[in-house]
């Protein structure tokens, strides 16, 4: 009934099996150090890491490399301004336009970080339901506002989707057929107004089923999560590996 | 005579924009052990008194008084809660838990219950509805009949003084229209149930009450089925 799924959270392999707590403070961590990292062996060694982490995780491939195209897209667009307006020496020149060396390198270890951060989080966060997710986040001291976001934006997205289907069943049971006229921009528009419209009332209406089974602001979860050995493990292991990252870092600091 | 459940005195509610008040000057007495059916036409205020009840709504005059207290705030209402179950029109807006199991439990543990002890009265209720099996269904994927079971459920679980069902037989077949009002039948609480439906109404009320802008008229099965 649902288009909205987490085919990265089913699963039984290694990664599925740690404790989400872990993997929250590992995937954490292993983003901030790869998103200020500046040197390209830092760079290059998170993306080992995150790549060994997807293969533990045992990923369907061909959604993952999907995602990563979504991201990449956006990365294209970045190599066609960022050598060309960054100073340095010029190694490329069409007409007026130069390309820098420095503004290549710089291009790469973007690609290189965002990548390798994007492909952690695929495998340890997103092997998490997002539900749990929450719970563990709750579990670990998060924010409480910050764990119901989480969950309500999670949960009303369904509402959302739900509301979409039912709107574009109604067009398509009376005939509706996109075309390239003011018809149908204006059936799209009230489509999205009407969405808009229905999802508000109907996440009130949830709402207010809640506060009637006396909702006070706290979810209160059943699961308990239980720390392993293999989570220990993990958890050490990772620092590791991190404190590789950040020696690396730290013995090149700037390659530009 | 025993203190009343509910009572409303003068109520007065409009929505806003709208050219006439749904309720203007309303009283109405809820007794204890009563099982009532709330009739009248779509759109009489059947659904808006439930929620002046549950106080989603609040009246722009008047007084509410339930279990002998009067409630005006929002953390009055936290306390009536606690005590009177509401089962929503429409099951999609009351289940939201991924399954059905921690719906159920979601109400007791509001309620400051253990996790073990809501599990508990949550497994009992699920049984004691014919539910057994569905603890981990993913609540989005049941029927409409299992969704109405499931939620009423949920509400049962919190152990209600009162119940109050909105149009529970709306878009139920027949079999699970019996279930409904054999499970209210064996129902020891006081409830006031909203309905069309005469034969459903006929088998778990004794007695109805028209909403009317201004009163609650009390009449007997028989003579709304005139």
């Amino acid at each position: 009934m649902s288009g909205i799924q987490e085919p990265f959270s089913e699963g039984n392999s290694l990664i599925h099996r740690l404790d989400p707590r872990g993997k929250i403070i590992v995937a954490g961590l292993f983003a901030v150090l790869v998103a200020v990292a500046k040197s390209m062996p830092a760079a290059l060694a998170g993306l080992v890491l995150a790549l060994l982490c997807l293969a533990l995780a045992r990923l369907p491939l061909k959604k993952v490399i999907v995602r990563l195209l979504v991201v990449n897209s956006f990365i294209f667009f970045l190599w066609f301004v960022l050598p060309l307006t960054y100073p340095g020496d010029a190694v490329l020149t069409f007409g007026p336009l130069s390309a820098s060396r420095q503004g290549l390198t710089f291009t790469a270890l973007i690609t290189l970080k965002s990548n390798a951060i994007v492909i952690a989080l695929m495998a340890l966060v997103a092997t998490v339901p997002v539900v749990t997710l929450g719970q563990a986040m709750h579990d670990m001291r998060f924010p409480d506002k910050l764990c119901h976001l989480l969950l309500f934006t999670y949960r009303y997205l369904y509402v959302f989707e739900q509301e979409f289907h039912r709107l574009v069943q109604a067009m398509k049971i009376r005939g509706f057929q996109p075309r390239t006229n003011l018809h149908t921009y204006r059936s799209y528009a009230y489509l999205a107004a009407m969405l808009l419209v229905r999802s508000y009332d109907r996440a009130d209406r949830v709402f207010q089923a809640m506060l009637c089974r006396g909702f006070h602001g706290i979810f209160y979860s059943l699961r308990t999560f239980s720390w392993h050995r293999r989570d220990g493990i993990f958890v050490v292991v990772s620092m590791l590996a991190l404190a590789v990252l950040l020696y690396l870092e730290w013995q090149k600091p700037n390659l530009l | 005579m025993s203190e009343p459940l509910i009572e409303l005195h003068n109520i007065t509610f409009a929505y806003p924009g709208a050219p006439h008040p749904v309720f203007q000057g309303l009283n109405y007495q809820l007794l204890p052990g009563k099982h009532i059916g709330l009739i009248g036409p779509n759109g009489c205020g059947k659904t808006t008194l439930l929620h002046l009840i549950m106080g989603l709504l609040r009246p722009q005059a008047g007084r509410i008084v339930i279990f002998g207290q009067e409630v005006k705030r929002e953390k009055d209402f936290v306390d009536v809660r606690q005590k009177v179950g509401l089962l929503f029109q429409n099951a999609d807006d009351q289940l939201f838990c991924p399954t059905v199991l921690e719906d159920v439990v979601f109400g007791p543990l509001n309620q400051g219950k253990k996790p073990e002890e809501a599990i508990r009265i949550a497994r009992e209720t699920i049984e004691r509805l014919g539910l057994e099996g569905f603890e981990d269904r993913v609540t989005y994927k049941l029927s409409g009949g299992e969704k109405k079971l499931v939620s009423l459920a949920t509400v049962l679980a919190m152990q209600p003084r009162l119940l109050l069902l909105d149009e529970p037989t709306a878009g139920l077949d027949e079999k699970t229209k019996e279930r409904l009002i054999h499970i209210l039948k064996n129902l020891d609480i006081t409830f006031m149930v909203v309905s069309h439906e005469s034969r459903f109404l006929e088998h778990t009320v004794k007695e109805c009450c028209h909403v009317h802008t201004s009163s609650c008229e009390f009449i007997s099965i028989e003579r709304w089925r005139k």
